[in-house]
């Protein structure tokens, strides 16, 4: 199967990236390709095998109910785009 | 001194024949020199350096050394580094600093590792060939007309250029074995579980792992055993007794049983590679081993479960660059969607934002089952391959890659052809198992060959024991690009 | 950073689906709920999705026509989000993420529940519960209790509910109502008006009393949920479940049946008694080894006065300054005479001015009841000997000269007589 320009411009809205017009074809072209050679793995049967999710099967570890981290915001908003009163700043969130 | 391995840099610091800082100085003059052709790094703080030397100086002069005391190693550009910036390859953190360090870059600076800077890889460590750094392609350091396979190119050019003698790199689907095998250096994947990932940038979370880039399997063994080691910050992370990897390599090849899967040598094997390795299996059988013919059957469809598995879960780590608490943040914007779509359109390349696309469509509404899902079952089949495989063997070997380094700009227009430089090296972590490469000979080019061995879920000790005992009669791994002389 | 799961939350998830007999999955998975949203750091929620850790179980909440169970469809164990703050940062919002990455139990009803009243009621019976088994301190202030609401209409005698909105932001039970109360209206009018309803996320503003939309509508959801590889699966083990168990608490439902039957308590006394576990604690507490005339009293007297004071102070049981053992002194003097109903309320509010136990009380101030017969009878002897014309007016019938003898006999001996006593001892020298 092949994207068209609709599907993948729905996709790129979802993930939060811009196609450029001019770069367009490129990329649903080179997109296609890799779809295509992916696509060789969908007439196997799989009924009945259980999905692998990770690739060792273990169990979660838990931790105990302690406190581990120290307050860091002053180095983690150090590298930050835009900080007030220790919030990070974004373009408003409701209009 | 710059050509020696770790193993006799640490004898030679011990007999005080050398000092860390006259090593540190030693290849950061080397990399002043040579970086600006080969590109390797991204990053290097002299100063840093210096100061880590120095304090490795120290503590052996006051008789208290490491064991890796002194030793000067460089990390991928994908492990956090506090103080000194991370860029993961990419725009989005071309002014990254990190508030901590990597749990492997901890264990190294506690081991005495001295930190000589932070190499080229490709961006987010998407690529087989480097090409996708944001900071430029690197340069193999056997011909600078190649790639030196990636994503950790950076790692692999450096340690075969002499820049540094050993470093670390991080593998998903090949990332450390093929930039080793096209570099003629010799890597190692661990077992999933046995390195942890915090602090390393995640690419596939269920299939990175952090593992060493040197030019001996003894080298890959010293740094495994300072690499290696359970983290509780790391829910994966195994807890399990810490093994010397370095202690018993001169291990019996006798009745070793190696499988050898015909599907590692179908279509696309280059003759010469596929010689090479040939050559290598004919060598373990003088020496006792037996090869036994084994089966993957669904070995061929390891490069379509990865590129659907691992792209969806990029498409998810990838979605915190969204400009708002670190990375980049376009100059304009109307507002908040607008924000993210330029931060994000402009911070990331173009294989990465390829890969993001192809992760979010496989997790869609309606395509999840069809490819996501079908994709998981698949990773279970291949698993019990492996599983099947090693009732009738003790390791697995084959070639590393199917073809010798490649030219820089060959590959860029067709994804596909540039996936396929990974068909080798992709089974063995949907699986989680452990493997490596190490040079075993040279095409009719002069480009060296990897051959790669593959063990059963925690066989690093084994593993690197048949490949230091290949080592011991082979030199293969000794050999200098002759375009970067001492 | 990465995440690990707190053996705490597991714990407490475990402990609630126990408490609401729901079914405990042995074996869970986090997924990843991916979108993008500034309060969420990573572009994603870790969740629990196809399995989460408790499914099913009930609620059962007392409504005026009597108990309704509401059905639980799941719980499940998820990361919060941090906080967006839309106050003006020059035309920005401001993030805070410190709670990002906490642990939290969502707990989904079945759409079981029919307008505010009904809501509201089990949202109460639920942080009630919550507070009573003690995985949650209930402050809704802080965000430690939190509920969304999800709001359709439909018409009388539709079987398919409505298209629902979400309403979040509700942070008190009377802003639930009155957003629930407000977004049905809301949704009444605009079929009314021939439209339909927009399946969407809707914010409270209890500034307006008004919910409007929260995400542009544009936005297509797909959270391509898939299971977290940064979280293995999630293993309850049978022991566990066993400990926890044995751990819980006495419900309150099953306390509640418990204490109206051992002691024959009125049904709204027992009530007010169970309305949280701290509470039911200090009133058992209290009738240790008591018999049941004893038990009656302390029951009426934490229902009634103790509740009433603590009300009155805004403070919970746990910070009453009178101990049960405190007010169980008092309740034996009441019961055994010693004290009258009033000269109890006296001592009462010395304990709580901090003076001591009720004997302590009684001996410094005196308040002994007198109950010495010969004492009493004088007493009475010397109000009779000054009211000559009361004692005539109750001779020739006047009920009301005998209350005021009754009266300054009291007041003779400052309160401190049986006026039980009193009214008998009377009654045998007049008539």
């Amino acid at each position: 199967m092949s994207l068209s320009k609709d599907e993948v411009d729905r996709i790129a809205r979802l993930a939060r990236l811009a196609v450029r017009p001019d770069e367009s074809a490129a990329v649903i072209e080179r997109l296609n390709r890799v779809l295509g050679m992916i696509e060789t793995m969908r007439a196997v049967d799989t009924r009945g095998v259980e999905p692998m999710a990770h690739a060792l099967d273990v169990v979660q570890r838990l931790r105990p109910d302690a406190v581990t981290e120290a307050d860091q915001h002053a180095a983690l908003q150090a590298v930050a785009p835009a900080v007030e009163r220790d919030l990070y700043l974004v373009p408003k969130v409701i209009e | 001194m710059l050509n020696a391995t770790v193993a006799e840099l640490s004898s030679a610091l011990a007999a005080r024949r050398v000092s860390s800082v006259e090593l540190a100085h030693l290849f950061l003059d080397r990399i002043e020199r040579l970086n600006a052709s080969l590109n390797a790094f991204i990053t290097v703080d002299r100063a840093h350096t210096l100061e880590d030397a120095r304090r490795a100086d120290a503590r052996r002069a006051r008789q208290d050394a490491r064991p890796l005391d002194g030793i000067p190693i460089a990390h991928k550009d994908i492990y956090c580094t506090a103080g000194l910036r991370t860029t993961c390859g990419s725009r989005m953190l071309e002014n990254f600093v990190s508030p901590y360090d990597a749990h492997v870059i901890e264990r190294l600076s506690t081991a005495g590792a001295v930190m000589l800077g932070k190499t080229n890889m490709d961006e987010f460590a998407m690529g087989s060939s480097n090409e996708t750094s944001y900071f430029g392609p690197v340069r193999n350091p056997w011909d600078t007309a190649r790639v030196p396979g990636g994503s950790s190119g950076g790692s692999a050019a450096a340690v075969a250029a002499r820049m540094a003698p050993a470093a670390t790199g991080t593998d998903t689907g090949g990332s450390i074995r093929q930039p080793a095998a096209l570099t003629g250096t010799c890597g190692l994947k661990p077992t999933y579980g046995l390195v942890s990932r915090y602090g390393m940038i995640a690419f596939a979370s269920s299939f990175d792992q952090g593992g060493p880039i040197a030019r001996t399997a003894q080298d890959l063994a010293l740094l495994l055993n300072a690499m290696a080691g359970f983290d509780a910050r790391d829910s994966t992370s195994i807890e399990r007794a810490p093994e010397d990897y370095a202690r018993a390599l001169d291990i019996d090849l006798k009745d070793l049983r190696i499988g050898v899967p015909e599907e590692f040598f179908g279509d696309g094997l280059d003759a010469d590679v596929r010689a090479r390795v040939e050559e290598a299996l004919r060598w373990f059988g003088a020496e006792g081993a037996r090869t036994v013919p084994v089966r993957l059957p669904n070995a061929g469809l390891a490069l379509p479960v990865y590129y659907v598995l691992a792209p969806a879960e990029a498409s998810s780590n990838l979605s915190r660059y969204d400009g708002v608490r670190y990375g980049h943040r376009a100059q304009d914007y109307a507002d908040l969607l607008d924000m993210y779509l330029r931060s994000r359109t402009e911070g990331f390349g173009e294989e990465v934002k390829r890969r993001i696309l192809v992760g979010t469509y496989v997790l869609s509404h309606g395509y999840y089952d069809a490819y996501y899902l079908q994709a998981q079952k698949l990773r279970r089949l291949i698993a019990q391959d492996f599983v099947a495989a090693y009732r009738d063997c003790d390791v697995i070997v084959g070639p590393t890659t199917p073809t010798t380094a490649f030219a820089l700009d060959s590959k860029m227009d067709d994804p596909v052809q540039m996936y396929l430089n990974d068909i080798y090296t992709i089974p063995a972590p949907l699986a989680g198992l452990p493997a490596l490469s190490i040079p075993c000979g040279f095409d009719r080019q002069g480009l060296p060959v990897g051959l790669q061995l593959t063990g059963n879920h925690f066989s690093e000790a084994r593993l690197l024991g048949i490949a230091h005992r290949y080592q011991q009669a082979s030199d293969w791994h000794l050999r200098m690009p002759a375009e970067t002389p001492l | 950073m990465l995440p690990v799961l707190n053996a705490a939350a597991v714990e407490l998830a475990v402990r609630f689906g126990l408490a609401v007999g729901a079914t405990i999955n042995r074996r869970s998975i986090f997924a990843r709920k991916n979108y993008f949203y500034p309060d969420l750091p990573k572009g994603y929620q870790i969740s629990q999705y196809e399995l989460p850790i408790v499914q099913g179980g009930t609620v059962a909440v007392a409504l005026p026509e009597g108990e309704k169970r509401i059905a639980l469809t799941r719980a499940h164990l998820e990361e919060d989000a941090g906080k967006s703050l839309h106050e003006d940062f020059h035309g920005m919002s401001g993030i805070d993420l410190n709670r990002a990455g906490t642990a939290l139990l969502e707990i989904v009803s079945e759409p079981d529940l029919r307008g505010a009243k009904e809501a509201v009621a089990y949202a109460r019976a639920l942080h009630a519960l919550v507070v009573w088994i003690g995985v949650c301190d209930g402050n809704m202030q802080e965000g430690s209790f939190r509920c969304d609401a999800n709001v359709s209409v439909r018409r009388a005698g539709d079987s398919a509910y409505g298209t629902r909105c979400e309403i979040k932001n509700l942070n008190s039970f009377r802003f639930m109502e009155r957003a629930i109360e407000f977004e049905a209206r809301r949704q009444i009018g605009i079929l009314e008006d021939g439209g339909r309803i927009e399946q969407e996320t809707r914010l409270y503003d209890p500034d307006r009393d008004e919910t409007r939309s929260m995400r542009s509508k544009e936005e297509a959801h797909d959270y391509r949920y898939f299971p977290d590889p940064d979280l293995l699966p999630l293993v309850v083990g049978e022991q566990d479940i066993a400990r926890i168990g044995a751990e819980m608490p006495e419900l309150p439902g099953v306390r509640l049946q418990r204490l109206t039957e051992t002691f024959a308590l009125p049904a709204a006394t027992a009530a007010i008694l169970t309305s949280s576990r701290q509470l039911a604690d200090y009133f058992e507490s209290a009738i240790a080894n008591a018999d049941l005339e004893t038990v009656r009293q302390t029951a009426n007297w934490i229902a009634g006065n103790t509740s009433a004071k603590l009300n009155a102070l805004g403070i919970g049981i746990e910070d009453c300054p009178v101990g049960p053992a405190q007010l169980r002194g008092l309740i034996d003097r009441l019961a055994d005479g010693t004290l009258s109903a009033k000269l109890a309320k006296e001592v009462d509010d010395a304990m709580w001015a901090g003076e001591g136990s009720a004997d302590a009380i009684i001996e410094k101030r005196g308040l002994q009841q007198i109950s010495d017969l010969g004492a009493l009878e004088k007493a009475v002897d010397e109000v009779l000997a000054a009211h000559a014309r009361q004692v005539e007016d109750y001779r020739a019938g006047k009920q009301k000269a005998f209350n005021s003898l009754v009266g300054q006999v009291m007041k003779a001996t400052r309160g401190k007589a049986n006026p039980a006593q009193v009214n008998e001892i009377l009654r045998r020298k007049l008539d």
